[in-house]
């Protein structure tokens, strides 16, 4: 059946042409579907629980997302006339972000203090001060000792302050409104730059993430996607010698990401951090079909084959190994459904369509091109083939001869570098994904260092009631949170409400220390705040803070930066401690920090519950394509194995698992199985014919020994060029991957001879009697 | 800044009117003039109602549709010359029952304000900077709802156009108090009995902000007419606030005695 259809394709070249023209041009058209979102919300699903409680938090309380602005003069004196004058500006210029609802600074913090038996509210550094010596000297005092500012809006030695810049994102197209706010801001300091010269600006904040995960993505595809065309070139060129070969590859490449990404677009997908990378990996994925093809037609050509004679031999010889081979790098892409994270599904899935798209075009529109083109047989004498194969047969003689000290050694080697697996932990913190030479990370590391955590966590304490905030018995329960969070080694900050109140308990009795406490009953609570919240000018209101009926509070806590494992255990402190001492309300936290230290959890253990079935089926399909039981299984341990080692030397370079990283084993897996697979068809069919397992070994070194070899080179440079991308879930994801295809290659040449040697010794039937 | 783009549409506007054999910059003018004509009236026909006092709902809303009340009474005197002084008293919630917010508002100068706390039986004053924040955590700030004055704006007639099924005068007014919240507002007056319908109010930055419905009009002493709701709508945030007139009287004999800081200590 398969000769007839291949007799078609050849038959009909120029109809086979047009109707894959017609599907190409079809799908390609979805491309003008496709859009890009860069907002950190792609990585959860719409039902995952910290996203909800999230959301319900910012529906409660004010928006979240924001944009920080850190202030570091030279002379490390934020109380100098210039510096203050300078975030008195900024402060008014920061209202034009558009769509802020709230900017705090220094400048704008609503000082509190009695005069004359009136309670004055007022701006810290208001516009009629002069900013003489006196008056630095009481702002700074002030600030240094105001718990709602320290190590939030100033730093403890008064070297750097911030300005914050609360942002409500109408979310209709989120990703234009981030880049709109992320060119106001960038615009706006570019002004004070100019005139500021010796004082450094930093900008972190949510929405400073959001467009830096859109960035990292942009500059992905400028980059990486030439490196990966120069690296393919340059491949192809070493690889087939023949520049019209190689051009018909890079036809099939493109046709193939083209309609790839048409298809997406069709479907309604996006592109996002994650996806813009599928065009390099199909290109890496789909290069060694069109090889395969092209390399065992040139064979022929230099047999003295006719060009139709050559392509029918290689397409004879290759449709079942191309089909096999795609088929299972498309069922290990397809494990990636079972991920919690949306867009590593959706990059499973566009790789699963793109290998298959590639294992078309490979068999139908490429013999077409062929005969169309005049392709030349390669220079014999210099061809890697003559002496790769002297090197292969080298290579099965040795692995032969060693065979013992090999089978021992490896397995030990492979133990040993499995058990440093425990080295790993998995670890998401939305911050490390970018790499330490982005702008968006060092200016978090600056933060971090400087001035206080950018790992937020937000708790809500509810009371049963409306007014609840202002009861005694509530407020008590709030302080005694906010001094247990405060005496919390990982904590750095913490905005409460009852700061505020001590506060204005304290004004309300003329400034008097002693009254520095909580008010005594609940009317002089709420009446205390009625007065302040009445003297609040325009977004500096305490919605922040407390939501509509006075119920419950929002306490925002900002935090070293925490590894997700110690960020999820000292949330569960926290709400152990809530359980304990506040019973009676009801307590929950939240943040976009939260989501990702819980997500990195929750998707590994998908992942590797899904493992097995990955396994499982793929498994089943060498033992169908190999028709043996024996190979199926034994071709578990280099398909197993290469995972496991990689993963130890993982825990020795890195450690970190990351959501990308958990993923790998899945994704790998369908590809190093294609080493297997073409090499124990070859040493079946050896057998078969009724060869002893050396014999078998040795022919199936010399027969795909050097594919297998240029194979790897080429999978293993196309997913290095990852490791270039700024953004470390694509680029820990290529290395990781790259290490897996490579340790692949070494355990199928030194160590699954020395299994097969091993476990494999009994006579086969041979064909005559099957 | 601002000026310099003034002077540059001016010229624009000019060059089109030639161009077009059009007096357009006579109708710039005449769009200040017509504003401020309109404005006038409206402040002329709400003149002489001397005082009065209600009863009144506030309902807030967050994005969710969650509910918050508040309850108060306010009293409210006519002075002719100044602003107008207001007193309001709240009653719910009840933690904050018998505190009482006394202004006297002044068109061009700062408003006083005292703010009296019946927990610690003091009056304290408010700085007036706070015009822009919100009243009682709603969407309502304290200048929504002051005293309309003739000299806290700058007026300029856009339009006409049909609102709540009248035909409305279609006013900009720009603040002239650097402490407002806002770069303008937008209001629809109706040609009929100059009553506001609706109004929109921009932020510093130009964003559209909120809008005003107002609503359920009633005359009173023949002369008057009242919105009995008003409902903000807070387009950044997704929060609302209706405004309910549950009662109101006029004449109801309140002098300036009434509204004097001394009283508000007395108050039950």
């Amino acid at each position: 059946m398969i000769q007839r259809w291949l007799q078609h394709i050849l038959a009909y070249p120029r109809l086979v042409t047009a109707l894959s023209l017609l599907f190409i041009v079809g799908s390609g058209f979805g491309i003008g579907n496709l859009y890009f979102r860069g907002d950190y919300r792609i990585f959860f699903t719409d039902d995952n629980p910290q996203l909800l409680a999230f959301e319900q938090m910012q529906q409660q309380f004010n928006k979240s997302d924001n944009i920080l602005i850190a202030i570091a003069p030279a002379d490390k004196q934020v109380f100098s006339a210039q510096t203050l004058s300078l975030v008195r500006q900024l402060t008014e210029a920061a209202w034009q972000t558009p769509y802020s609802i709230r900017v705090d600074s220094l400048s704008n913090y609503q000082h509190t203090e009695a005069i004359d038996d009136d309670l004055w509210v007022a701006d810290l550094v208001g516009e009629d001060l002069g900013l003489t010596g006196p008056e630095l000297n009481k702002i700074a005092q002030v600030a240094l000792n105001e718990p709602v500012l320290v190590q939030r809006l100033v730093s403890g030695d008064g070297a750097v302050t911030a300005i914050n810049i609360t942002l409500q994102l109408p979310e209709h197209n989120l990703q234009q409104e981030v880049k709109e706010v992320w060119l106001a801001v960038s615009g706006m300091l570019d002004t004070f730059k100019a005139s500021q010269p010796d004082t450094d600006f930093h900008v972190s904040g949510v929405v400073a993430m959001n467009y830096a995960f859109a960035y990292e993505a942009e500059n992905d595809v400028k980059t990486l996607i030439p490196v990966m065309f120069a690296a393919i070139l340059l491949m192809l060129a070493w690889l087939l010698r023949s520049v019209l070969a190689s051009l018909a590859t890079l036809v099939i490449i493109v046709v193939t990401v083209v309609s790839t990404l048409g298809l997406a677009g069709w479907a309604g997908l996006f592109l996002s951090t994650a996806t813009v990378n599928v065009p390099t990996i199909l290109m890496t994925l789909a290069v060694a079909d069109s090889v395969h093809l092209i390399a065992t037609m040139q064979f022929a050509l230099r047999r003295g084959d006719s060009r139709l004679q050559a392509i029918q031999y290689s397409l004879k010889r290759n449709v079942m190994p191309v089909f096999i081979t795609s088929a299972t790098t498309a069922i290990g892409f397809l494990t990636l459904n079972f991920s919690e994270v949306p867009i590593l599904r959706d990059l499973g899935n566009m790789t699963a369509v793109g290998v298959m798209l590639a294992c078309l075009f490979s068999l139908v529109l490429l013999p077409a091109l062929l005969l169309f083109l005049p392709i030349s047989a390669g220079q014999r004498q210099h061809s890697v083939a003559g002496s790769a194969d002297k090197t292969m047969l080298w290579l099965a003689n040795m692995v032969i001869r060693r065979q013992q000290p090999l089978f021992w050694g490896m397995s030990v080697l492979i133990i040993g570098c499995s058990a440093l697996i425990s080295l790993n932990t998995i670890n998401d913190e939305a911050v490390k994904y970018f790499s330490a030479d982005t702008e968006f990370r060092q200016a978090n590391d600056f933060l971090e260092q400087n001035l206080t955590g950018a790992t937020t966590v937000d708790f809500v304490i509810a009371g049963n009631e409306a007014s609840a905030v202002n009861q005694p018995e509530f407020l008590a329960v709030v302080a005694g949170f906010t001094e247990w969070l405060q005496r919390q080694p990982e904590v750095l900050h913490v905005n409460s409400i009852t700061d505020t109140m001590k506060r204005l308990n304290k004004n309300m009795h003329q400034d008097d220390p002693a009254y520095y406490r909580l008010p005594d009953n609940q009317q002089q609570a709420a009446q205390y705040l009625l007065m302040y919240e009445m003297s609040l000018p325009f977004g500096l209101d305490l919605n922040n803070q407390l939501n509509l009926d006075k119920s419950a509070t929002r306490l925002a806590v900002s935090l070293q930066n925490l590894g997700s494992k110690q960020l999820t255990a000292f949330e569960s402190r926290a709400l152990a401690y809530l359980a304990e001492h506040a019973g009676a309300y009801s307590a929950s936290a939240a943040s976009t920090a939260l989501m990702f230290a819980h997500i990195g959890e929750r998707n590994m253990a998908s992942m590797l519950q899904t493992l097995p079935l990955a396994l499982v089926l793929i498994s089943l399909l060498l033992v169908f394509s190999l028709r043996s039981w024996r190979l199926g299984i034994l071709s578990l341990i280099p398909n197993i194995t290469p995972a496991l080692v990689a993963f130890g030397l993982w825990g020795l370079l890195s450690g970190e698992i990351n959501l990308a990283l958990s993923v790998v084993a899945g994704m790998s897996l369908g590809i190093i199985v294609d080493d297997t697979v073409h090499f124990l068809s070859k040493y079946r069919a050896a057998r078969v014919e009724g060869q002893a397992t050396e014999q078998a070994i040795r022919y199936a070194f010399t027969t795909v020994g050097r594919a297998l070899w240029i194979t790897t080179v080429v999978l293993v440079t196309g997913f290095a060029v990852l490791m270039l991308s700024g953004f470390r879930l694509n680029s820990d994801m290529g290395m990781l991957t790259a290490l897996v295809i490579l340790v692949a290659l070494i355990i199928d040449f030194l160590f699954l001879p020395a299994c097969l040697l091993k476990f494999d010794a009994k006579e086969y039937k041979t064909d005559a009697s099957a | 800044m601002p000026q310099l783009n003034i002077s540059q549409t001016g010229m624009l506007i000019l060059v089109i009117g030639l161009l077009l054999g059009l007096p357009a910059h006579a109708a710039t003018d005449a769009g200040s003039d017509k504003g401020l004509q309109i404005a006038t009236e409206q402040k002329q026909r709400d003149t002489g109602w001397g005082d009065s006092e209600s009863k009144v709902l506030m309902v807030l809303r967050d994005s969710s549709g969650n509910e918050s009340i508040r309850r108060m009474r306010t009293l409210a005197l006519e002075v002719i010359d100044d602003g107008d002084k207001s007193l309001i008293i709240f009653d719910e919630p009840r933690d904050v029952r018998g505190s009482a917010f006394l202004s006297h508002s002044h068109p061009t100068a700062e408003d006083d304000q005292w703010l009296y706390l019946p927990a610690i039986n003091r009056t304290r004053r408010i700085a007036s900077r706070n015009k822009s924040g919100p009243f009682m955590a709603s969407e309502f700030a304290y200048e929504d709802m002051s005293s309309f004055e003739l000299a806290k704006y700058q007026f300029r007639y856009l339009r006409e156009e049909e609102v709540n099924g009248v035909i409305c005068y279609v006013i900009e007014r720009i603040p002239t108090d650097k402490f407002s919240g806002y770069s303008k507002t937008i209001a629809w007056v109706d040609k009929a009995h100059y009553r506001v319908q609706k109004i929109e109010f921009y932020d510093k930055k130009q964003s559209l902000l909120k809008t005003l419905l107002a609503s359920d009009y009633k005359l009173y002493l023949d002369k008057y007419w009242r919105p009995l709701l008003l409902r903000m709508q807070n387009h950044q945030t997704g929060k609302s606030t209706d405004l309910v007139v549950e009662e109101l009287q006029f004449n109801v004999g309140r002098s300036a005695a009434d509204f004097d800081v001394n009283v508000l200590e007395r108050l039950r």
